[in-house]
């Protein structure tokens, strides 16, 4: 099943992260350089050693300003991922690359923001977000329409599963409770002793309707979550069990556009993306997400986890709802899901606080830890990659 | 959004941004003309409009006008936060045209409630705070 570990293979040896709050009270840079430390130290790597750094065009901090806090001698490397969140577990297949290439021995994935105290990351925006490239690509096309926020975009998606499925917002609901349910026995989670129930999803208010209530949504987070990847023959001396990254694809597919992704099919309710993700994986890391113990998926909005959990082939389309109603989401599920309690239980790290969780799955180190372990599955829209102990 | 400059009384919804590669679209708007991007080598309509052709990778774009019509694909309405020039939360909504092309519009002139997919809808323009017009969609099917 799983492949025999060769020396330049690449294996995550430190993750790193603050506290997730609603008001850090530090910049992002100081965050970022937190975080990158606390992976470092995890690993047992000098700062000054990092050689290489990811992160998202989306992302505010400069490589060299990062640089000027770690002390890094000698930066080898630095690539930035388009897609936000959506494209989180692409960092993961970057840094793969890198290492197993041998261009840098070191990588460092960083994600760092103060989306709740120094702006608002899910507030309508008059003007958007930075156009092409610099992560998104045709907002423009929905800001005079009042389709300003990631709700909103989201939500345009979201209705097109809804109709076809008979799927109505209290379904999604059935996200919201499990990932509160998670996190309230997570320590770390912003919403740590806090669940709630259907009906508490319910009333909370409209957010738009009739696609997205407020506990449909992930939580606008301070903080910064760090990775370190480095190459199997340098870790396993490493402080950290190496968890190994046994593959790790990304793909974008004809007429594919960033969140206001509406124009590549006339039917939108599915994730042909995804679906490709999934194709590539398996073949390259022997696995399927589905043969892995746990799933860390990322969920910007309950809506894509339904579509998601469908396209990685966890379930057949249509059938996400009473896939977790059965209870295989659950931590004593078939394929629990973010036990951490995902972006909307724990904090919204733009993807990356799944990619730290997935690796304490993988080492057994979790607040919620899931029984025998051996691989986990990070699937974040166009992204997915395998990970376990070597 | 807030120009001093504006000319319209009373418009307050945003200005489309307008780039080198989508003004045949907005300048279609602003003469109150729906126009969508065709490729002038293999005719295939484009939407997003693009600078070249991924099919054959010509250069030489033009606009075809479109009916108007078009049918609701989806749609949503945002309440909370309040976007950004508008007095009432906007019905957002994709609209599948006739001739081929999908678009991000907003439905007008509807009871929410009555709101769902499948509707027919035929184009009409909006004036925006800076003195554009962007394309809306009003219902033409029988609403119960």
């Amino acid at each position: 099943m799983v492949t025999k570990t060769r020396s330049n293979d690449a294996v995550i040896a430190g993750i790193g992260q603050t506290e997730f709050s609603k008001n850090s009270g530090r910049s992002e840079l100081q965050l970022t350089s937190e975080a990158a430390l606390a992976a470092c130290a995890d690993a047992g790597i000098a700062p000054e050693e990092v050689d290489g750094m990811i992160t998202y065009t989306l992302d505010n901090t400069d490589e060299v300003g990062l640089c000027r806090c770690l002390g890094v001698k000698d930066l080898k490397y630095t690539v930035r991922v388009p897609q936000g969140g959506a494209g989180s577990v692409v960092t993961v297949f970057q840094a793969m690359a890198a290492v197993k290439s041998g261009v840098a021995d070191n990588v460092l994935i960083f994600r760092g923001m103060n989306e709740r105290s120094q702006y608002r990351f899910g507030r309508p925006t008059a003007r958007g977000y930075p156009a092409v490239g610099g992560g998104s690509t045709f907002m423009e096309w929905a800001m005079p329409f009042g389709a300003q926020s990631p709700g909103c975009w989201e939500s345009l998606t979201a209705m097109t599963y809804m109709q076809k499925y008979g799927v109505k917002n209290e379904d999604f609901g059935l996200v919201s409770v499990l990932l509160r349910k998670h996190a309230a026995t997570n320590p770390a989670a912003w919403f740590y002793q806090k669940p709630i129930t259907l009906d508490d999803h319910q009333n909370s208010r409209w957010i738009c309707a009739p696609t997205l209530r407020l506990l449909d949504c992930c939580q606008e987070s301070d903080g910064a979550v760090a990775i370190l990847v480095t190459r199997y023959d340098r870790a396993k001396d490493l402080k950290q069990k190496p968890i190994k990254i046994h593959g790790a694809v990304h793909t974008l597919l004809p007429e594919h556009e960033i969140i206001t992704d509406y124009y590549h099919s006339k039917d939108l309710s599915r994730l042909a993306m995804s679906e490709t993700v999934v194709k590539r994986l398996k073949k390259m890391a022997k696995i399927a997400p589905t043969e892995t113990q746990v799933a860390m998926i990322y969920d910007n909005f309950t809506p894509q986890i339904f579509m998601q959990l469908e396209a990685f082939g966890y379930c057949k389309r249509g059938e996400a709802k009473d896939y977790i109603r059965d209870g295989n989401c659950d931590l004593d599920g078939k394929s629990p899901l973010s036990p951490n309690g995902g972006h909307i239980g724990e904090g919204y790290i733009h993807g990356m606080n799944l990619i730290s969780e997935g690796v304490r799955q993988a080492r057994g180190t979790a607040a919620n830890q899931v029984k025998n372990v051996e691989t986990v599955f990070l699937g974040s829209g166009v992204a997915g990659a395998i990970i376990g102990a070597c | 959004m807030d120009d001093p400059g504006a000319v319209q009384t009373g418009a307050i919804r945003p200005d489309p941004v307008v780039t080198i590669d989508s003004k045949m679209f907005w300048d279609g708007c602003d003469r109150e003309e729906l126009i969508i991007q065709q490729c002038g080598q293999c005719q295939t309509m484009h939407h997003p409009p693009r600078p070249m052709c991924p099919k054959c990778h010509a250069i030489d774009m033009r606009g075809v006008k479109m009916s108007g019509k078009g049918t609701v694909y989806s749609w949503t309405m945002p309440i909370h936060p309040a976007p950004y020039g508008f007095n009432v939360p906007p019905i957002v909504a994709l609209i599948d045209l006739e001739g081929g092309a999908r678009i991000l519009s907003n439905v007008v002139g509807i009871d929410p409630m009555k709101m769902k997919v499948g509707l027919k809808v035929m184009v009409e323009f909006e004036p925006t705070s800076g003195g554009h017009k962007v394309p809306v969609f009003r219902v033409t099917s029988k609403v119960s």
